[in-house]
Order: structure tokens, then sequence, then C-alpha cells
């Protein structure tokens, strides 16, 4: 039995991509982290993160491995979910600039637009202020990084660029208990986007042992 | 520091190899258009690398082996969403300017090409787009990542099929990594020297156990269990070259070779993605090549 002080079970989905610095970040912010390759690895998590890395490459092995229609239903249920960079790809509802047929987990109200910022040349650090996030402003690397083009109604926008040509563009979103990152918080020492996430992971154990929804 | 950047800090060693971390666990296809390309892409690539010929061919067809035409990697750029790569012989810098002109995501600076400097390897600091470069040993790993390559594989030995070059080369890194492990720190002065390497970059990687980039393999890889293989023996990633449209079914070796990499210690899934594979790129034994044929002799 889970008793009230174990840390959360976190999974970081392991086809491919920076799965190591997530695992790393995540037991830093106080969870548990292991690798999810299979629907019964899924099953036993409390929260997922879908990491940085080719988001094309994650779905089509996902789908291949029956894996995305179990991701996409335990999202949908309400499993707390972060992306980063290719991870907000997948948990996106609509995109744009993805080859046809493109799929995604989807679960977050919003249209991405991958490669928004351009292609790796353009590949840029700055600072990212995060809304209700203490501690002043993050340091956010972008890699040939998305942006949320369009946020749906019940969508919180958390985070956007200031200055430059993207100035006001949407890079850090959460509706419920699903958060995404155009940017690759796992890349940096700083530890308070996954503690964060950590904390969603717990409230949402809290709740659901009161029994509320 | 964070204190310190603006809007245009691109091009910095933290991008360089970030976009390198994001390919982890992947596999880097060799391509010639751009229908092989977008057939890379559906398999579950990573990234393609654009070239005009494949290594098999450029050991058939012999001659100068130089950067691909910007008409034919522009076209592959438009082909596909994924990150493209592209060669620059070694120590060709303006091969190199032309390719970060052009936007490719990568560059491979490669003795896969014919190399256009003796002495120099290009100063890959200068540029904004990152670099990968080949290496047989810990030693050459560290030179090339002092001059600024963001990524290092193993040389292998191209176009052969033949995997047994990468197998030494993993072999040769890991084993280089673990001796500096165990040195003391009046030890590790004299490992630099003997590795012919920087100090501080020596000490990083006795501190870190790893290499302070990603380590993919290249050179001879043709089946999902060469691919596996390499990854069991410590590579972060695998560049296939030939071995996917040199063999009788491209799309479908492609997507094998994708799964093993992922489930690469897992036999039952390697087992499956084998079978029915049709005919592997037709190999080449390396104690045949001559020295002045083997690639992996090229750079320094």
């Amino acid at each position: 039995m889970r008793e009230p002080t174990d840390p959360p079970v976190v999974g970081v989905l392991a086809l491919q991509g920076d799965v190591r610095e997530h695992v790393a970040a995540l037991r830093a912010g106080g969870a548990e982290a292991v690798a999810v390759r299979r629907p019964g690895e899924l099953a036993a998590v409390d929260g997922i993160v879908l990491p940085g890395g080719e988001s094309t490459t994650m779905a089509t092995l996902a789908a291949r491995w029956g894996l995305l229609e179990p991701l996409r239903d335990a999202v949908r249920a309400g499993l707390p979910a972060y992306g980063s960079c290719a991870g907000m790809i997948l948990l996106a509802d609509r995109l744009l600039d993805a080859p046809p047929g493109q799929r995604t987990v989807g679960g977050l109200d919003v249209t991405v637009r991958r490669n928004a910022f351009g292609r790796q040349v353009d590949s840029f650090e700055t600072r990212v202020e995060l809304d209700g996030l203490a501690g002043g402003p993050l340091h956010a690397v972008f890699i040939r990084a998305p942006w949320v083009e369009e946020a749906g109604p019940g969508v919180q926008v958390l985070g956007r660029v200031v200055g430059g040509a993207a100035d006001g563009r949407i890079v850090a979103v959460r509706q419920g208990d699903v958060v995404a990152t155009s940017f690759h918080p796992e890349l940096t020492g700083d530890r308070r986007v996954h503690a964060l996430f950590v904390d969603i992971v717990r409230r949402h154990l809290a709740d659901a042992e009161r029994g509320e929804p | 520091m964070a204190e310190d950047l603006d809007r245009t800090d691109v091009g910095t060693v933290r991008v360089k190899r970030g976009m390198a971390e994001q390919l982890k666990g992947g596999v880097i296809m060799d391509v010639v258009t751009p229908e092989q390309a977008r057939i890379a892409e559906d398999a579950g690539a990573v990234a393609v690398m654009a070239l005009e010929r494949v290594p098999a061919d450029i050991r058939a067809q012999g001659g100068i082996a130089r950067m691909s035409d910007p008409d034919m990697v522009q076209g592959i750029i438009d082909a596909v969403s994924i990150p493209v790569m592209a060669k620059a012989r070694i120590g060709h810098f303006v091969e190199a300017q032309v390719l970060q002109a052009l936007g490719v995501d990568y560059i491979d600076e490669s003795e896969v090409l014919t190399p256009a400097d003796e002495a120099h390897h290009i100063d890959k600091h200068a540029f904004t787009v990152p670099f990968v470069c080949g290496a047989t040993d810990l030693g050459e790993a560290l030179r090339r990542i002092s001059e600024g390559a963001a990524m290092i594989r193993s040389k292998g030995e191209a176009g052969t099929g033949n995997v047994v070059e990468a197998t030494r080369h993993m072999r040769a890194l890991r084993a280089g990594i673990r001796r500096l492990a165990t040195l003391d720190e009046t030890e590790l002065f004299v490992a630099a020297k003997e590795l012919r390497a920087p100090h501080d970059l020596v000490t990083e990687v006795a501190r870190l156990g790893k290499l302070p980039v990603v380590l993919f393999t290249a050179g001879g890889i043709a089946t999902p269990a060469d691919a596996a293989m390499m990854m069991q023996l410590g590579a972060e990633g695998v560049f296939v070259g030939s071995g996917i449209f040199k063999s009788g079914d491209p799309a479908q070796r492609a997507a094998a070779i994708v799964q093993a990499t992922t489930f690469h210690d897992d036999p039952d899934v390697i087992a499956k993605v084998s079978r029915g594979l049709g005919e592997p790129m037709v190999g080449i034994d390396v104690e045949t090549l001559p020295q002045s044929e083997r690639y992996a002799s090229r750079g320094w």
C-alpha cells in the first residue's frame, strides 16, 4: 500500500529523447522516476513526462508498440502529464507544420506549431518568467522549439517569450494537471518546473485518495 | 550566465550539445533523395544525413568525395520535418560555411569524404551550427571536443556493412573513459599528455564517467542486432549509412533498426523485428581493404 509520505512514481516516456535528464530532474524534485516503454509500465505510474526528442519518432514508436492509445486514454482520464518541446507537440490537440498524418497523444486544447522558431541555427537561450513560479525567471533553452499558436479557453498561459522577433509567443501552458513548455528545463540545473509538476502529481494523488475528482 | 542573456543568444555550447541530447536513443539515416528522406522519417528516424552518394558507392566509384550539391541538400531539407545533417570534408571550413548558410541542423566533419586539410580539423567554435565528429578512441574524441564538436560518433568503417571496427572503437572509447575514472589528480596530468588532449577535458571525463557530449556509433551497422549491440556497448544512438538503402527492403529494415535501438536490451523484440527483412547490404571484410581505403585512419 502507498503511504502518504511515499514519493509519487513519475514515468518518463523512454522511446527516444533526453530521458536521462528528465529522470534526474524528477528525482531532484522528490519523485521516484521510472522509464516507460510499454503499456504495463504506463499503468503503474502516478504521472507521465513526455521528454524532449523527435515527436515524429516518439509517435511512430508509440503507435507501433500499442502505447499511443493507452497514453491518450490515461491523459484524458486525468493522469498528470508534463511535456517539454517534443513532449509539448505530443500533448497538443492540434498541430501546424507537421508531416501529414502525424498523430499525438493530445489532452491540451492548444494548436502547436512545430519548429516555430526556425532550424537549429536559430536555437537559442533566454530567460522566461513563469506565472506562479517563485524565484524569478527561468533560464530557458529552446532547441528547434515549437510554440503555442492558439490556446483554448480552458488553457492557462504560464509564460511567453519577451523581446525579439517572437515577442509575446506562448511557450508554457497548463490545463488542469497537464503542463507543457516549448523549452527544456531538464537541460539546466534549475529544477523548479519539475518540482512544480511533482507537486501537481502529489496533489492529484491526495485528491484521488479523498475520492475527489 | 542567465543574467546576461537576451533573445539573440544562439549557437551556445548548451544549445549545440542540447540538440544532440534530443537525438539520443534514435537512429540517423543516410539518404540521397527526398523520397529516401521521407521513407526514413516514416520509419521513425530522428534525423537524416543528406548525401550525394552513400559510403558504399563512394568506395565503389572512387575519386574525390566532397560536400553534396546545395540543391540536393535543400531538396531534402524541404522534404522532411526532422533535422537534416550534412557532411563536410575534414578541415574544409568553407564547405561548412556553405552548409550552415543552407540551414542544415548539424554538420558531420567526416572521414567518409576525402580530407581537405592534412593537419587541421575545422575550428568548430567559430560556427553557429553544431558539429559531430568521428573518433576511434578517447584521445581523438577529446581533441575533436576541444575544437568545438558538440557530438561524437565512433568512426567504424563506413560502407562495409561490417560492424567490427565500430565495435573496436566503442570498446576503446568506453575503456578509455573507465580508465580515467580510476586515476588520481596527479595521474590525470600524465593521462592528458598520453591522450594528447586538454587537461580540463580529461578531468571532466574522469569526474563524469562519460564524455561531456552525446556519443553515437557509426560505420558498418547493417542489421537490427548490430544497432542493439552498439547500444549495449554504450552508444547513445546510431548512425546507419549504406546499411538501409543498399538493402533489399529499405523501409522495413529502417523501421526494424529504429525499434531494435529503442528496445536494445530486449532480445525478444530484436528477434521479432529481425524476421523477414530480406537481403542485407553486401558486406566487405575490412581485413581485405588496403590501408589507403580505410576511412577510419583519416583524421588524427
